[in-house]
């Protein structure tokens, strides 16, 4: 058999050198004048990649639709795939920790802010969607994206919006801060006119972030290509103006922010309708199960610029170590990249689809409308190694000022001791 | 795997002849020694299927050590001699295989920089820093590819709109005339080439990995670029901006010139200082013990949660003993009525899951909405869990809430274990109830519970539990350690490790679980041996 096919190689090669010879290149035949040629890929010559394993980490939620997505690309290569679930908080730790031994699985699911995490451990492999990827959202590219490279396959996106009981205060979506306060008052919510989240006394700068941008005051500078830089945004005038804000509405201020709100508390004060605003996520529980008339909206802009919340995303990592990587590349490009794959995605676990296509079709929903519309106004949080600094320092100058420590110093204070610690 | 059980619960039957015979020797098929021989089989069954797993995923160390276990386990349990062994060994495999093995890698670590940026070795660092470095030229197209061979010479054939090119590692894209592709424009035959099927590509791992790793210039000069495919079907240019050399270990940027040195803190540095953001593993010496005495930011808030560790150690044992015996005094007394019932009501707290309670309380102590400040406070904003000092305070409130239950079952068993006939003895001699209780009940109680005392010290001082559910170490320090003023020990090495997310030292926080190791086992062997004074009464 192999001599056999020897000889022919030899004779065409020879062929070959005879005709490479002779003159300028010529177009190859295609099969388009061949009678016998398929006209479309599925009917492509099948594969046999029997044997082969593709092993992908997945976390409860999306192991079914994974599950799915597999078969096709199974039945197409004859190669198996086979998901590992995990919890989706331990997927991060173990895969820094396992893919360097060369345990770890060729694929994982991921969130994009570990990206710091997994490229600074070498563990994460780079991608090419070539053309597809003008098809997906570009805050999910811009989140996978580290130092100019895309490192993973994005597919959902979530932020955080404001969210108004149209109950209470009608359906109109406020726009400025004010008018939103003027409506929450008129209504009769002087108290308590709109929840911020500060889980409890710890502060949460995630949640004041659409209001910190609002004053232009980003967490990091980005550069051109979407990626965050080391340098810190949120000093200066900008930053001063939303501390002096953050002040004013505190403890020693009007009293709307208070560091008394956690996760439950701000819960429950929505849904008893103790008051008519709240900013959070797709994934607050009175979605589900309530009667309340909801309206979900950007959220609005208290310093005049838009308000731009951060953007998680989620999606696919390829390992850095694996052996399989075209197996891989050809399962997440070409497979897991198409829209009925992602659909899959969707129906078994609904987060905002990362695919443009799919968030518009989703959007027929106005909840879901709404959630989109905040994220594509959104930025993707950073997810370099520095943001690791910020999170203490940041919440607690946030919480302080809310409790009445002097605003202007507290926070120029906050952002001095960032850049010596991002320093040193 | 289930295949690999079923047959290695047959191997014990297969080779019974030293172990039944020695049996019959002994005292025939009696019952206990069926069961005997059915545990060990499923012993020897498990044993059996975790060496094999670990032999197919080529875990060596996991291999020896099962197989080491699986023979003394056999050896113990089938021959006569070893008898004290047949009811230790469960214990020492357990002592081995949970506590020795963790403390000896734990050890490990904490001679390494194991943590954020230093994960993996050297080699992958380097794979790492190239990957990182190669871009697709902004403008290049996708080229529909096939990768063919020559012998043993592998090369890719692309196809650049009509024309096919093939070229290899060290030969240059050139066209080949006479070649035919399919409608999805990728080359199917190549005059010259034999074409490598795709299913070819996917099972054979190394010819996946030549592939993977092939670039395949576009022209003489390096400036243009090079083939290179993901997934085996479509090419790209790309260019890397990276040149790694072996002997020098240096990665050259050559783009700007600028040489990365391999450092001893294993990363790649150059000399203004800049560093690739990959690094690797290497061992430290005692730098990770010497940082955590010196490092600035971290020295000061690391003594403050060490003292706070043993004031809320020493505080919970001293307070939650005192009032459990308070209340097993006043309870043990024969005038109370409805003891039993009251004593029951008691242990409540006790029978709660502790991470609930936490919680509970968490919610209580809120200072806007928490009922301790509405209902006892007159709805006052104190704020319990914001303030250092309140913060602490609660900690050991709600600690004391839960644990004094366990004191009073413990002082109510040993006071009703107390001889009536002492305490009678020193009430004729006249002395008073202050005077009894000093002089006998106390040093009589501290007999039995003064070893509880101990070990309830040494569970406090990890208790992370009651911590992370009530403040989550909170109210933080200021500066960037991340720490806060209720953090002890164990929780700070929690944040310290980076488990929970953001940066992670594995080192450090190895080095200070040994620290923590080391002071715990040295109070406890202190303390033990001066409670064996006690017993002298």
């Amino acid at each position: 058999m192999r001599n056999k096919f020897g000889i022919g190689v030899a004779f065409v090669a020879t062929a070959a050198l005879i005709a490479g010879c002779s003159s300028d290149p010529e177009p190859a035949a295609s099969a388009s004048t061949a009678p016998a040629a398929s006209t479309s890929p599925s009917d492509a010559p099948a594969i046999d990649g029997t044997g082969a394993e593709l092993v992908v980490w997945t976390d409860a939620e999306r192991e079914g639709a994974l599950k799915a997505a597999a078969e096709q690309f199974e039945t197409d290569t004859g190669a198996t795939v086979t998901l590992v679930q995990k919890n989706f908080e331990d997927l991060r730790n173990d895969f820094v920790a396992q893919v360097p031994t060369g345990e770890g699985p060729d694929i994982t699911v991921g969130a994009h802010d570990w990206l710091g995490a997994l490229v600074t451990a070498g563990v994460v492999d780079t991608i090419d969607l070539g053309d597809k990827a003008g098809e997906f959202q570009e805050v999910a590219l811009d989140a996978m994206t580290y130092d100019g490279q895309l490192y993973g396959l994005p597919y959902s996106t979530e932020a955080i919006a404001l969210i108004q009981n149209a109950d209470l205060v009608g359906d109109t979506a406020p726009t400025t801060w004010d008018e939103m306060i003027t409506m929450a008052n008129d209504a009769g919510f002087e108290d308590r006119p709109f929840i911020l989240f500060t889980n409890g006394a710890s502060g949460d700068g995630y949640s004041a972030y659409p209001l910190q941008t609002s004053f232009g005051a980003p967490v990091f500078v980005q550069d051109e290509s979407g990626s965050y830089t080391s340098e810190v945004g949120m000093g200066g005038e900008n930053g001063e103006a939303f501390a002096q804000f953050l002040y004013d509405n505190g403890a020693k201020g009007t009293g709307i922010f208070s560091d008394t709100i956690d996760y439950d508390t701000s819960n429950q004060l929505f849904a008893d309708g103790e008051s008519p605003f709240i900013m959070q996520g797709p994934w607050m529980p009175f979605f589900d199960d309530s009667d309340m008339n909801l309206v979900v909206s950007p959220m609005v802009s208290a310093g005049g610029e838009t308000a731009a919340p951060f953007v998680g995303v989620q999606g696919f990592y390829l390992s850095s170590q694996s052996n399989n990587a075209l197996l891989a590349n050809d399962f997440l490009v070409n497979y897991m990249a198409t829209e009925d794959a992602q659909r899959t995605l969707y129906e078994a676990d609904p987060r905002l689809p990362a695919l443009s296509a799919l968030a518009d079709e989703v959007s027929s929903d106005p909840i879901t409308a709404g959630f989109v519309a905040s994220a594509s106004a959104g930025v993707p949080m950073p997810s370099i190694p520095e943001m690791g600094n910020v999170w203490d320092l940041w919440n607690a100058a946030e919480i302080q000022i809310i409790t009445g420590a002097e605003p202007v110093s507290t926070w120029d204070n906050m952002v001095t001791e960032l850049e010596k610690s991002l320093e040193g | 795997m289930s295949k690999d059980t079923a047959v290695a619960v047959k191997q014990p039957g297969q080779h019974p002849e030293p172990r039944v015979s020695h049996a019959r020797n002994v005292r025939g098929m009696g019952w206990g020694f069926v069961v005997k021989l059915l545990v060990m089989a499923v012993i020897n069954a498990l044993g059996i299927s975790i060496i094999m797993s670990a032999f197919n995923v080529e875990a060596w160390v996991i291999l020896g050590a099962s197989v080491v276990l699986l023979v003394v386990a056999d050896v113990v349990y089938f021959t006569k001699r070893a008898m004290p062994l047949k009811y230790m060994l469960p214990g020492l495999v357990f002592l081995f295989v949970f506590q020795i093995f963790t403390l000896g890698y734990t050890g490990y670590v904490a001679f390494t920089n194991y943590g954020t940026g230093h994960a993996g070795s050297e080699q992958q660092a380097v794979d790492a820093a190239l990957i990182q470095a190669e871009h697709r030229v902004p403008d290049s197209v996708s080229y529909p590819l096939a990768v063919v061979r020559d012998g043993d010479t592998i090369g890719f054939a692309i196809n650049d709109d009509g024309f096919v090119e093939v070229g290899t590692a060290d030969e240059p894209l050139a066209p080949v005339n006479g070649a035919a592709v399919d409608a999805n424009e990728t080359p199917t035959e190549v005059p010259g080439w034999e074409i490598v099927p795709r299913g070819d590509l996917f099972t054979d791992q190394d010819l996946q990995n030549t592939v993977v790793n092939l670039r395949v210039p576009v022209s003489d000069d390096a400036e243009d670029g090079s083939i290179r495919t993901r997934e085996g079907q479509t090419g790209a240019i790309y260019k890397s901006t990276m040149d790694w050399n072996p002997e020098a270990q240096t990665l050259t940027d050559t783009e700007t010139g600028t040489v990365y040195e391999a450092s001893a803190s294993g990363n790649f540095v150059a000399e203004d200082g800049t560093m690739l953001p990959t690094g690797w593993v290497v061992t430290v010496g005692f730098d990770n013990f010497q940082r955590a005495v010196t490092d600035t930011a971290l020295a000061g808030p690391l003594l403050k949660v060490t003292l706070w560790t043993f004031a809320f150690a020493i505080l919970t044992v001293l307070t939650s003993f005192g009032l459990g015996l308070l209340f097993a005094m006043i309870y043990n007394d024969q005038r109370v009525k409805g003891r039993r019932f009251i004593r029951t009501l008691f242990i409540l707290p006790y029978a709660f899951p502790a991470f609930m309670s936490a919680l509970l309380w968490r919610g209580m102590l809120n200072k806007e909405f928490g009922v301790i400040n509405d209902l006892f406070f007159f709805g006052a904003d104190i704020n319990w869990l914001g303030d250092e000092w309140l913060a602490r305070f609660a900690i050991l409130w709600v600690n004391l809430w839960l644990s004094y239950p366990y004191w009073f079952l413990v002082c109510t068993g040993a006071l009703q274990a107390l001889s009536g006939e002492t305490m009678e003895a020193a009430k004729i001699d006249g002395a008073g109830r202050w005077r009894q209780f000093r002089s006998i009940t106390l040093p009589l109680l501290m007999v039995s519970t003064a070893p509880l005392a101990i070990a309830s010290f040494a569970f406090n001082f990890n208790n992370f539990t009651i911590i992370y559910m009530l403040t989550e170490g909170g109210p933080a320090f200021p500066g960037t350690s991340g720490l806060g003023a209720t953090d002890i020990l164990i929780s700070a090495i929690y944040k310290i490790s980076g488990v929970s997310g953001g940066v992670a030292d594995y080192g450090l926080a190895s080095a200070l679980s040994i620290i923590v190791f080391v002071i715990v086992g040295i109070i406890s062997a202190v303390a033990f041996r001066q409670t064996r004074k006690l017993e002298e009464i």
